[in-house]
């Protein structure tokens, strides 16, 4: 006969994760702390202010490999150059020219990248929550270089120095709670299909800023305000322009909008940003945009390309930010603790 | 078959009432007396029966679950009839009714009697409900009587709703007339298309399609509203795996105007919440998605105040490469057969004190009359043979790689469980022994 026990707990326990990812993974903002945002934004100064001879010592001969199932100009370009900057042997695997297409999963991909060397494996997938089944397939480190809908850190990592340097000067001073205390950044557009709002939305609010969400319904669902803290929506673009500091445009992803359909003249009309509109309702702002443009639809050339944009300094902060991550995923440089 | 005395235990017998020990004699696959504790020792060794001590447990009727998966025909890897029925057995139950989307779909009396053929190697009894529409394609109806008559003991479309108007009315329609419950798998799949979790602000999150509560209570209320307009008053409609407190309002608005719509809901839907799918669990993925707090907290309440009919657990296997896949790849569904009871225990009898001839009754008889399973569900003389023996004070915990089941799928892996089942006995056979 069964011995009786004690009573029961008054609830089961939480499931727990089958197994932990890697430490110095990256795949959603959430995964890092203050101190670890300060640590990357210092290691990328550092690194990219480095003697380039030198800077080839920090990941000489490692191996990283690249996996893109989508297609990618800046974030897989600016990947590349900056493991190579640091010395690194990378490996592309595009969906397109692998065993993928002949159906082979993710997981066994991940596998396949590991028994060849990679030690660390940098993904780009069409689905949510993709690099989670790599990192439990291969215990790696992940660096999510974007996610289906979910997320895009390394984007919003590079879209924070991008706005710490426009406001307090290039030199890299830790982060805290208050470092975008007063800055309202306005992210506008395609909001549902992005995973750069989704990562910008989670990371400004921990640093204070208030971020604004603005698109019609369609686009901007009412729960996106409830993702997180200090996140409120705002349909009426022009008062949104008129409160902020900051204003991120996206892209409408056409990939993604499964049978929406969206008067493409009447969102112009409502949320292009250009000349005329900026000039009116927010001469001062700093205007981003994470790419891929599309010139004419959500901004005019006169604005991507005019005195306000920030557009190119995206870019040149993604391979900073990029040889700060690769540097912590394979060696801990840059990790909490380190390099203070 | 050697006739069976279970001696010493409390039996619990929602069916007649009795709560109190007794001893049963089994024989001939049927319950053959009850009586005070002793008074069959006589009657047992003149039959030179058995002896199953049943001290410090619970004889109750054998487990029914009116809705499971078994995969067969067609997906052996996942789950055989052999191999589900084994983990119903380990889980108390006695009686499992097998959905019809299998490979092919089970639209026809063959398929039917096929499932129910000894050289299937069930262990214990398998009731079939066979396809509404040929192939579920939802266009034109199955044959009900033939089906009946091969065992069927309900139509539905698991899986693929039943969407158009006119065919849902001929389905409940022709289900009347030769007495069988319509079920539903309630979802308007025109507004979950390429969804993978409950719609709100956490799928948001996660960059997740979600699935709205509508989807859902729209088609209950659809049901309810093609029910309310027949003449015929036999018509039945049952509600599969319920799990929002919007369409239960409607069933229970549907009730209180007289019609027949009974519902279950699965214990993952009063157990956990979308909360689960964090990280991309896929072991926290089915249809219906686990959904809000307030939506479980619903569903434990209706259970608690006597709204929901049956607990019934979709118990759904897929082999491991099926779900360790990217989350919006991978497929619905969990295990459940024997995880079913240890956490009704936990959760409705332990934390919140309903008395165990009401967990019995929601897992066993109640299930029973709801699919019209004639004498299951109770310990009535003349019964089936068909019991649970259960320690109920006893904790254990439930490791996923131990289960019966082909298929390690559930979320309640290292789970602590309470009420250990000790003995399943089918139509007298003694079936699992811990």
């Amino acid at each position: 006969m069964p011995k009786t026990q004690a009573k029961p707990r008054k609830t089961p326990p939480a499931p727990t994760p089958s197994t932990s990812h890697h430490p110095r993974s990256l795949i959603s903002v959430a995964d890092l702390s203050l101190d670890d945002i300060s640590a990357i934004l210092k290691a990328a100064s550092a690194l990219e202010a480095e003697d380039p001879q030198k800077r080839m010592k920090h990941l000489f001969k490692r191996r990283v490999s690249l996996l893109f199932y989508e297609s990618s100009t800046r974030t897989r370009t600016s990947f590349e150059l900056a493991a190579k900057q640091l010395g690194a042997d990378t490996v592309l695997v595009s969906a397109l020219s692998s065993s993928i297409e002949k159906g082979e999963s993710l997981k066994d991909t991940g596998i396949t990248l590991r028994a060849l060397g990679a030690e660390c494996i940098i993904l780009r997938h069409p689905q949510s929550g993709a690099p989670y089944v790599l990192s439990r397939a291969t215990g790696l480190p992940i660096l999510n270089a974007g996610d289906g809908m979910h997320e895009h850190p390394s984007q919003a990592l590079l879209d924070l120095r991008t706005i710490l340097t426009h406001l307090r000067g290039p030199k890299p001073a830790p982060v805290s709670a208050t470092s975008l205390k007063g800055v309202t950044i306005t992210i506008c557009g395609d909001i549902f299909h992005s995973r750069v709002a989704r990562s910008n939305m989670l990371l400004l609010p921990r640093l204070g800023a208030r971020v604004v969400l603005c698109g019609p319904q369609a686009l901007l669902p009412e729960t996106a305000a409830a993702a997180g803290p200090g996140i409120v929506i705002e349909r009426d673009f022009e008062k949104a322009l008129s409160q902020s500091q900051i204003v991120m445009m996206l892209r409408i992803q056409a990939e993604r909008l499964a049978g929406l359909n969206l008067d493409l003249d009447e969102y112009k009309l409502r949320y292009q940003a250009n000349a005329d509109r900026i000039a009116a309702h927010a001469p001062e702002a700093l205007i981003m945009h994470p790419g891929p443009i599309i010139r004419g639809l959500e901004i005019t050339s006169e604005v991507a390309d005019g005195p306000q944009s920030a557009i190119a300094d995206q870019v040149r902060n993604g391979v900073a930010i990029r040889m700060a991550l690769l540097a912590r995923a394979l060696t801990g440089a840059a990790s909490k603790g380190k390099r203070k | 078959m050697k006739p069976i005395l279970i001696r010493g235990g409390r039996l619990v017998d929602p069916s007649s009432g009795v709560d109190a020990d007794r001893d049963l004699l089994l024989k001939d696959a049927r319950v053959a007396a009850i009586d005070a504790p002793g008074k069959l020792n006589a009657a047992a060794r003149q039959d030179s029966a058995e002896i199953i001590d049943a001290k410090g447990l619970i004889v109750a009727p054998g487990l029914v679950d009116i809705h499971v998966h078994l995969r067969e025909p067609g997906q052996g890897y996942k789950e055989t009839i052999a191999s589900g029925t084994a983990a119903a057995a380990a889980g108390g139950f006695t009686a499992v009714c097998a959905m019809p989307n299998t490979v092919p779909v089970n639209d026809s009396p063959e398929t039917t009697r096929w499932m129910q053929s000894p050289e299937r190697s069930a262990q214990i009894r398998v009731f079939p409900i066979a396809a509404a529409t040929r192939g579920s394609m939802g266009e034109a109806l199955t044959e009900f009587g033939a089906l009946k008559a091969a065992g069927a003991i309900a139509v539905t479309d698991d899986g693929k709703p039943i969407l158009g108007d006119a065919i849902m009315r001929e389905a409940l329609a022709a289900a009347a007339r030769v007495g069988l419950p319509v079920i539903q798998h309630a979802e308007d799949i025109r507004m979950t298309g390429g969804c993978s979790m409950n719609a709100g602000a956490l799928a948001f999150r996660l960059g997740l399609r979600g699935m709205p509560v509508e989807a859902e209570s729209n088609l209950v209320e659809r049901d309810i509203r093609l029910l309310a307009e027949m003449k015929d008053s036999r018509a039945h409609l049952h509600v599969a795996h319920l799990s929002t407190a919007k369409a239960l309002e409607a069933v229970k608005r549907a009730r209180r105007n007289g019609l027949h719509v009974t519902c279950e809901v699965a214990p993952h839907h009063f157990i956990l919440n979308e909360e689960a799918v964090a990280e991309y669990n896929t072991h926290a993925k089915m249809n219906p998605p686990l959904r809000s707090e307030t939506d479980r907290e619903a569903m434990l309440a209706a259970i608690i105040d006597g709204s929901v009919d049956a607990i019934a657990t979709d118990h759904a296997p897929h082999a491991a490469h099926e779900k360790e896949q990217e989350f919006e790849r991978a497929p619905n569904g969990i295990t459940g057969l024997e995880t079913a009871l240890g956490l009704t225990m936990a959760i409705l009898h332990g934390r919140h004190k309903l008395p165990l001839s009401r967990v019995i009754a929601l897992l066993s008889t109640q299930p029973a009359t709801v699919l019209n399973l004639k004498g299951r569900g109770s310990l009535a003389a003349g019964s089936f043979a068909d019991i649970v023996l259960f320690d109920p004070k006893q904790q254990w915990t439930f490791h996923a790689l131990a289960s019966r089941s082909k298929s390690k799928n559930t979320p309640f892996d290292g789970w602590s469980l309470l009420g250990k089942v000790t003995a399943t006995i089918s139509e007298g056979r003694v079936v699992f022994r811990a």
